[in-house]
């Protein structure tokens, strides 16, 4: 009966020497098929004695155990090696480039007053709009600067042909004006009004064209108007939201008396950084100053009960800063090239 | 206003240096400009004579000069200069002196002479350009005395801003009232004498319109020598404030309005005829102005005049047939207080502007007039000598302007400002600034001098506390207030939000100007009739856009220039249209408007994706991420800008908010776009409204598909075909979508093929077939009996 153990060997031979599944299959055939080697020996047993056939039966069946056991590594080992080969087929180059759209972007002064909600809206500002051409009364008249005031001049209007009493506003400032009102009107007077805290970004338009001046340009005014508002709160909210801005304590602040027709007292506001190619330097940003009395009776808010700070900053001085651009006109030529920096 | 340091040290002197002035002056709200020191700085420069200069022996250009430089023994210096002569006076490096650029003067050996020093020109010394020749001293120039000191080198010229409201510092003793208060030196300003006069003659006054006009004083001097020079300190302190030395008579006035802040003005008498009147004009009078411009002066422009014509422009600028020249011998010098209502925007309105105007508009001291007048008076019998006569003033005293006393409550002070500020400081302050301070109980009773005419209330003194106090010296506390939360609320969406979508969907944002050029107007918007500008900074700026798509056009130019195909751009801006409902300004609407432009290939150059151009339906899709959860609907629509086969409305529940479409082969031939972008703009009111997200069970129930090809004109819309069988399918139906469009091959002529899938299902139960028969035959039957469908074999 060394017969079977040779079955055996040699099965294991066949198997192994099987190169695919349809080889295998046949190699198995002649040992486990109808007419294979071990089913004939299993038909042998039917001739022998009880005792006989039970021994020769207990070994038949071992070695065709050993068979199968065989069979299924060989056919583990050809999936294996056939999912192999299909893996390094199907390799790619991973370093091609992907593919799709690409990504746009906003433009850098939408991304500074993106910013600029954001920290004021942080501390409870809200964020307001207003008309751009705008009565000559919003923009002048109520902001205390009646006609032929000589602050008028340090503004050069555009105006409208055939129009007497609107403009395109050169500040965002007359929205203080619709806000107060407003906000006055919202909470039913003056006895149930909340602080009014607002934000105004815009665009504004002075006849007015050299590199560092655009006939349109933004602005962003701040206005908070309460009980026990002092020019205290108003540098230490415009500081802190300088140095939240520029994300640096690397900074100074400085706060010089100044004249605007609609704040008193009033300053212009310079920064100064400690270190960079601007080091030292004091550069003008923002004007601002306490809300006159006559500005706040326009507005429907009775001065006397309430105090406030206003401000007004250039959005494209401080995108200027920030990211180091040096020609404010790049701002509105729209050339990808430059816009596409901002991403 | 520029000034020279030294003139107003000769006033006020604090113990502080230039730097440190420059500095006080700009954080008290004078801020400084421009500082400009009148020389560099050098040393061991002396006055010196030269006593003989001869030829060089070995040098035709140059000479040997014997100086005199106060040094005890004559000096030899060798000299390249062209006009040195023997008795000039000139400036003169001794050896060891260091001129400007650490330039050191040695003994040295010029082509074998020795020379003991250098004379010096102008350049030299770094005091002008000047380098044609030495820089002549005067004869009585002192042999030997330091060049800085005689030619009073150690100054400064510095420039400040001055805002509307400072008007009271327009002049040197204006300023040095100011730095007094700010540092407590003491100020000393030129004493005034009276001149008393030595001849009758005068000139009668008449106040026609004293509201503008409330004083005037006037003065006849006789013999005055026109053609005396000025002297040189005098010269010297004008052309340090920046005013150009004309003649001893003019020099005097500029003299005195840059010192006390009063223009003067001076009238050659034997022009004038009678009495002098201050009145407005009369109907077709006009006036030749000293700046030779004819004018027909505006009835609220008011003039000086005699009894025969209008004589100058008041408080503008004098005329040209009555002013003095080199000749006068008689002159009227005028000396006058004129309202800043009567004066302001008058000169702008006539495209100029001068000295006096600058000064009349924001506020002169209407006490200062008979002051200056004596000062002038003075000056000028020093200098050109002369009679004068009694000073004739006439006033107005009602129509002045008065100073009423201003209540300031110290708890007030310290409360708007924010700080601790005692009220013997207050006090202190206000005295300092010279006003006229009163208790009145808890409170200050402050009446401002006749020179400031920027106190009327209340914070206006609290503002001058705050200056004087110092701004630095507020304290910068950390924002502090209520912490009621702010509404976000979820049924609006930002612009930030559309800005973003947009800018993932690969559209760079752009910000074009709102004036544009008036063709843009008709070619974008059809818009025949545009809002213009009355002065527009270019004729290309000259409108207000009322779309978004001429810049976005005009940004493909500029890109296209640039060398880059692939242009993606929007802008969020405003625009502008007459409409006489608008608001909240009346007569203009003035939308916010969101417009994009894709131009080029669809995709960026890439590998494995074939290369196409952009069409509708990529910017449709754009619209409809944009627009999402919304749903848009798209109709046919024309659009002066637009191809009409391929522009459609762009609606939202009903309401269109806008078009999208090809650009029309027209404008892009005219523009030169090569091929056609595809643009679209819309409201952004309606796309910054958003839907609260409400959830919907999902069904449990397999969903059954059945596809349908059906074959229809090719003039039927896909959008009509589908929505009319959306009309009448039953509940089960979920969505019929369009997943193919197909022409050619096996489709006759004029026909297409189009592939609709149907989803079914039912939220409680598994569909049964006869029920999705019946779905789908009552859609192909819709299809048929209203679009002549078939159903493709």
């Amino acid at each position: 009966m060394e017969n079977l153990e040779q079955m055996v060997a040699q099965a294991q031979a066949e198997f192994a020497a099987a190169v695919d599944a349809a080889a295998l299959e046949q190699a198995k055939a002649r040992y486990l098929g109808k007419s294979g080697s071990i089913t004939a020996q299993l038909k042998t047993l039917g001739k022998l004695d009880a005792d006989a056939r039970r021994e020769a039966g207990a070994r038949i069946n071992q070695a065709k155990g050993h068979i199968e056991q065989a069979l299924e590594a060989r056919r583990g080992a050809i999936r294996e090696a056939r999912l192999a080969a299909q893996l390094a087929a199907e390799a790619l180059d991973v370093t091609l480039p992907g593919r799709g759209l690409g990504l746009g972007g906003l433009h850098p002064v939408s991304r500074t007053l993106e910013r600029i909600e954001n920290l004021f809206r942080s501390i409870g500002f809200e964020v307001a709009d207003g008309p751009e051409i705008e009565t000559d009364f919003h923009n002048f008249t109520a902001l205390n600067t009646p006609e032929n005031h000589p602050a008028r001049s340090m503004h050069d209007t555009f105006y409208l042909e055939g129009e007497r009493d609107v403009l395109l506003r050169t500040h965002t400032s007359p929205v203080q004006i619709r806000s107060m009102l407003e906000h006055v009107e919202r909470f039913g007077g003056l006895d149930r009004m909340p602080e009014l805290r607002v934000i105004i970004p815009g665009r504004v338009y002075r006849v007015d064209s050299d590199a560092t001046h655009s006939p349109m340009f933004h602005q962003v005014e701040g206005l908070w108007v309460g009980a026990d508002i002092s020019f205290a709160d108003l540098k230490g909210v415009v500081s802190d939201f300088l140095r939240c801005f520029f994300e640096t304590d690397d900074l100074q602040v400085r706060f010089r008396p100044s004249f605007f027709p609609f704040t008193e007292p009033s300053a212009e506001i310079d920064v100064a950084f400690m270190s960079g190619e601007l080091e030292g330097q004091w550069l003008e940003i923002a004007g601002c100053g306490m809300v006159h009395p006559n500005v706040l009776r326009h507005g429907g808010i009775d001065p006397e009960r309430y105090t406030g700070f206003a401000f007004g900053m250039g959005p494209d001085r401080l995108t200027m800063l920030r990211y180091g651009v040096n020609d404010l006109r790049l701002f509105f030529e729209g050339d990808l090239r430059f816009l596409g920096q901002f991403r | 206003m520029q000034f020279s340091e030294r003139w107003l040290r000769s006033m006020v002197d604090p113990a502080i240096d230039t730097a440190g002035l420059s500095h006080l002056l700009t954080m008290s709200g004078l801020e400084v400009e421009e500082l400009d020191p009148v020389a560099p700085p050098f040393t061991g420069i002396v006055v010196a004579e030269i006593l003989s200069a001869d030829k060089h022996p070995d040098a035709d250009k140059l000479r040997v000069c014997r100086v005199d430089a106060g040094q005890g023994e004559a000096l030899q210096i060798v000299c390249g200069a062209p006009n040195a002569a023997a008795g000039m006076k000139v400036p003169c490096a001794l050896v060891g002196a260091m001129l400007p650029g650490d330039f050191r003067i040695k003994q040295a050996k010029l082509r074998g002479v020795e020379s003991s020093g250098m004379l010096c020109s102008a350049r030299e010394l770094g005091l002008s350009d000047e380098h044609a020749g030495l820089l002549p001293l005067p004869a009585d120039a002192p042999v030997g005395s330091d060049i800085r000191r005689y030619l009073d080198l150690d100054d400064a010229r510095i420039t400040i801003k001055l805002t509307p409201n400072r008007a009271d510092c327009l002049s040197l003793a204006g300023i040095a009232r100011e730095v007094a208060a700010l540092t407590g030196a003491p100020l000393t300003l030129p004493a005034i004498a009276t001149v008393a006069p030595s001849i009758d003659d005068r000139r009668e006054i008449v106040l026609d319109a004293p509201e503008g006009c409330p004083r005037y004083c006037g003065r006849v001097i006789r013999g005055v020598d026109a053609k005396a020079p000025t002297p040189d300190w005098m010269r010297q302190r004008i052309e340090r404030c920046g005013v150009r030395s004309i003649s001893a008579l003019v020099d005097v006035t500029n003299y005195v309005m840059l010192e006390l802040g009063q223009p003067l003005h001076a009238f050659d008498d034997a022009r004038l005829t009678g009495a002098i009147h201050v009145r407005l004009p009369r109907a077709g009078e006009t006036l030749e102005l000293l700046n030779e411009q004819v004018v027909e002066p505006s009835a609220d422009t008011l003039l000086i005049a005699d009894e025969a014509a209008a004589l100058a422009m008041a408080g503008v600028m004098g005329g040209e047939q009555s002013g003095i020249t080199l000749d006068t011998t008689d002159m009227f010098l005028e000396s006058a207080f004129f309202a800043p209502d009567a004066i302001a925007g008058r000169a702008r309105s006539y495209g100029f502007s001068s000295d006096a105007s600058h000064r009349f508009e924001r506020g002169v001291d209407f006490e200062l007039p008979a002051r200056a007048i004596e000062r002038a008076t003075e000056l000028i019998l020093a200098i050109c000598g002369g009679r004068a006569g009694p000073v004739v003033e006439a006033v107005s005293p009602e129509h002045l302007p008065r100073r009423e006393p201003v209540r300031l409550r110290p708890g007030r002070a310290r409360k708007l400002l924010g700080i601790d500020l005692d009220d013997a400081r207050i006090a202190a302050i206000l005295q300092g600034l010279e006003l006229e301070v009163a208790s009145s109980g808890d409170d200050f009773t402050v009446t401002p001098p006749s020179y400031r005419f920027d106190i009327e209330l209340e914070v206006d003194l609290v503002e001058e506390l705050a200056r004087v106090h110092g701004y630095d010296n507020i304290p910068t506390p950390p924002p502090r207030g209520s912490l009621a939360m702010l509404t976000y609320s979820e049924s609006q969406r930002p612009a930030w939000a559309l800005r973003h979508r947009l800018a993932d969907r690969d559209y760079q944002e752009v910000i074009n100007f709102a004036f544009v050029e008036e063709v843009w107007e008709s070619d974008f918007a059809g818009n025949g009739s545009p809002i213009r500008l009355a002065n527009p900074i270019a004729s290309q700026l000259a409108v207000m856009r009322s779309t978004l798509l001429g810049g976005l056009v005009g940004n493909l130019v500029t890109n296209r220039n640039r060398q880059q195909l692939r242009v993606r751009v929007f802008e969020i801006g405003r625009c502008f249209r007459r409409d006489a409902a608008g608001a909240p300004v009346t007569g203009f609407d003035q939308p916010l408007l969101l417009a994009g432009l894709a131009a080029g290939p669809a995709l960026p150059e890439q590998w494995g994706a074939a290369t196409r151009g952009i069409d509708f339906f990529d910017v449709k899709g754009d619209i409809e991420a944009l627009l999402a959860p919304a749903a848009a609907t798209f109709a046919a629509a024309a659009h002066p800008a637009l191809h009409p086969g391929r522009s459609a409305s762009v609606s939202v529940g009903g309401e269109t908010i806008g078009v999208l479409g090809e650009l029309h082969p027209n404008l892009v031939q005219k523009y030169d776009l090569g091929t056609a972008p595809v643009v679209f703009e819309l409201r952004i009111d309606a796309l910054t409204r958003a839907r609260l997200p409400a959830y919907q069970p999902i069904s449990r129930q397999p969903a059954v598909t059945r596809d349908l090809a059906l074959i229809v004109d090719d003039a039927v819309r896909v959008e009509d075909l589908r929505s009319s069988m959306a009309a009448v399918a039953p509940e089960i139906v979920k969505s019929i979508e369009l997943f193919d469009l197909y022409q050619g091959s096996g489709i006759e002529n004029g026909k297409k093929s189009l592939a609709f899938r149907v989803l079914m299902q039912d939220t409680r139960r598994t569909l049964e077939e006869a029920e999705v028969e019946a779905a789908t035959s009552a859609l192909t039957a819709q299809a048929a009996q209203q679009f002549g469908a078939r159903l493709r074999g």
